[in-house]
């Protein structure tokens, strides 16, 4: 066993104190130590944007970060997006226009969307496609996930930052 | 991952140290997208990563009269975002904006690109036409290189032991400037160039006769290339067709491209010309627009 590494970070607005091996990275110490496992392990090398999170404001791959890295950073995640309040608008869309099957490209398309929504709060149909190009979806064929990320983006105003 | 360990060096004179110490046994982590990717499928041997992003130097991008210096492990979105380099490095706007997809631009890094040293990296053709120099810090101190005598074959480049690329420098755009990128892939995002062209101009007062130019090759040989005949050839003309066509025929020339499952040698040798013509346009465009 190798020695642990003590790492302080917050997750979702909550400090949160952590020990990780050097070897793993943030997606695995997330789902498998933190139980966090809306971000979710697809191709496990950047292509697919499955497990897709913020890290200090950047839409990222948690499978290329290390663990060790998150040290006073700032992390938030799909279990950060809906408050107490119900759903948040593009998780609501979503659902409305059925923009998932199988659902594990979900979490990291809406990090995805509220990412790009922040930046470009009215985006064209080529900026949504263009933005989500590091975003793999194998079931819908991806119109339905534009048009609810279309539909979610007038809602989403002052919502996304 | 197999066992490692990781720094997180705060100072350059730290990070050198291990690195001397550790040999290729360390390897400098930066945004991670290639590092990551080759220690965890075994493509790569190492006991440590070396996280340079605490050295405050090393993510720094700073912008003034005498040109741009890139911190090695600035993320590619820096760069894009950033209003002074938009503007005035729009030759590098292009490949750092094309480098994988946003996720991959929050973290992929032109030090990174340039130190993976692929010889389809897209940055290192644009870097090539801007005339970008490599600062290389190291325990006997600082040295500058040429960025198109960095890389010296696939996934090789000039760094000894100990040493580490520390900064990009660009010297500030001569008024008339224009420069672009451009790489054929057969998606439109997240691919590796088949060919990449990066193409430097400087015009006249008149914005009519280059006075200088530089142009860069990425994926036709084993290095990306600096290919000074073909910029040389436009040097005192007006860029009509006629020099437009020899400078692509000469750039062709000094391609030396392999086959492989993304392109033959024929395809790729058509695509340079292709592509030196297009992206010349582009930046002859943006030259008479400066």
């Amino acid at each position: 066993m190798s020695k642990k590494l003590h790492v302080q970070t917050t997750i979702n607005g909550k400090e949160t104190e952590l020990l990780c091996e050097a070897r793993q990275s943030l997606l695995e110490v997330l789902r498998d130590d933190l139980r966090l496992t809306g971000a979710k392990e697809g191709c496990n090398n950047g292509n697919c944007g499955a497990c897709n999170l913020m890290l200090d404001g950047r839409l990222v791959n948690s499978c290329l970060v290390m663990a060790p890295e998150i040290d006073g950073r700032k992390i938030e995640t799909i279990e950060g997006m809906a408050s107490a309040q119900g759903l948040h608008p593009l998780q609501q869309k979503f659902l409305e226009h059925a923009a998932l099957q199988c659902g594990i490209c979900t979490p990291g398309f809406i990090l995805a969307a509220k990412a790009m929504l922040a930046k470009n709060p009215t985006p064209s149909e080529g900026d949504v496609r263009h933005w989500h190009a590091g975003n793999l979806c194998r079931c819908t064929g991806y119109d339905k996930i534009i048009r609810a990320v279309l539909d979610a983006a007038p809602a989403c105003a002052g919502k996304c930052s | 991952m197999k066992d490692i360990d990781y720094a997180a060096p705060k100072t350059l004179a730290e990070a050198v140290a291990l690195l001397d110490g550790k040999g290729d046994r360390a390897r400098v982590l930066a945004g991670g997208t290639d590092l990551i990717v080759q220690v965890r499928e075994g493509r790569r041997d190492i006991d440590v990563m070396v996280d340079v992003k605490r050295i405050p130097d090393l993510t720094r991008l700073t912008v003034d009269a005498n040109g741009l210096r890139i911190g090695a492990a600035t993320p590619c979105c820096d760069i894009y975002e950033h209003p002074e380099v938009k503007k005035s490095y729009p030759g590098l706007v292009d490949a750092a904006f094309l480098i994988g997809g946003i996720q991959i631009q929050s973290r992929a890094s032109l030090g990174g690109n340039l130190c993976n040293s692929s010889p389809a990296g897209d940055a290192i053709p644009a870097l090539i036409a801007l005339g970008a120099v490599c600062v290389i810090a190291g325990p006997k101190g600082e040295r500058e290189l040429p960025v198109e005598s960095f890389c010296v074959s696939p996934g090789r480049n000039a760094l000894a032991r100990g040493e580490l690329l520390a900064a990009i420098k660009i010297s500030a755009p001569r008024t008339g400037s224009g420069a672009a990128y451009l790489r054929f892939i057969p998606r439109n995002e997240m691919d590796i160039a088949v060919v990449g062209v990066g193409v430097s101009v400087v015009l006249d007062a008149a914005k009519s006769k280059v006075v200088a130019a530089r142009i860069g090759l990425g994926a036709v040989a084993p290095t990306p290339l600096l290919v000074k005949d073909a910029a040389d050839a436009l040097v005192g003309t007006t860029a009509d067709d006629a020099a437009v066509e020899n400078a692509a025929s000469l750039a062709q020339a000094a391609a030396k491209p392999i086959s492989d499952m993304r392109g033959d040698a024929d395809y790729r040798k058509h695509l340079v010309a292709v592509l030196v013509k297009r992206t010349l346009a582009i930046a002859l465009e943006r030259a008479r627009k400066s």
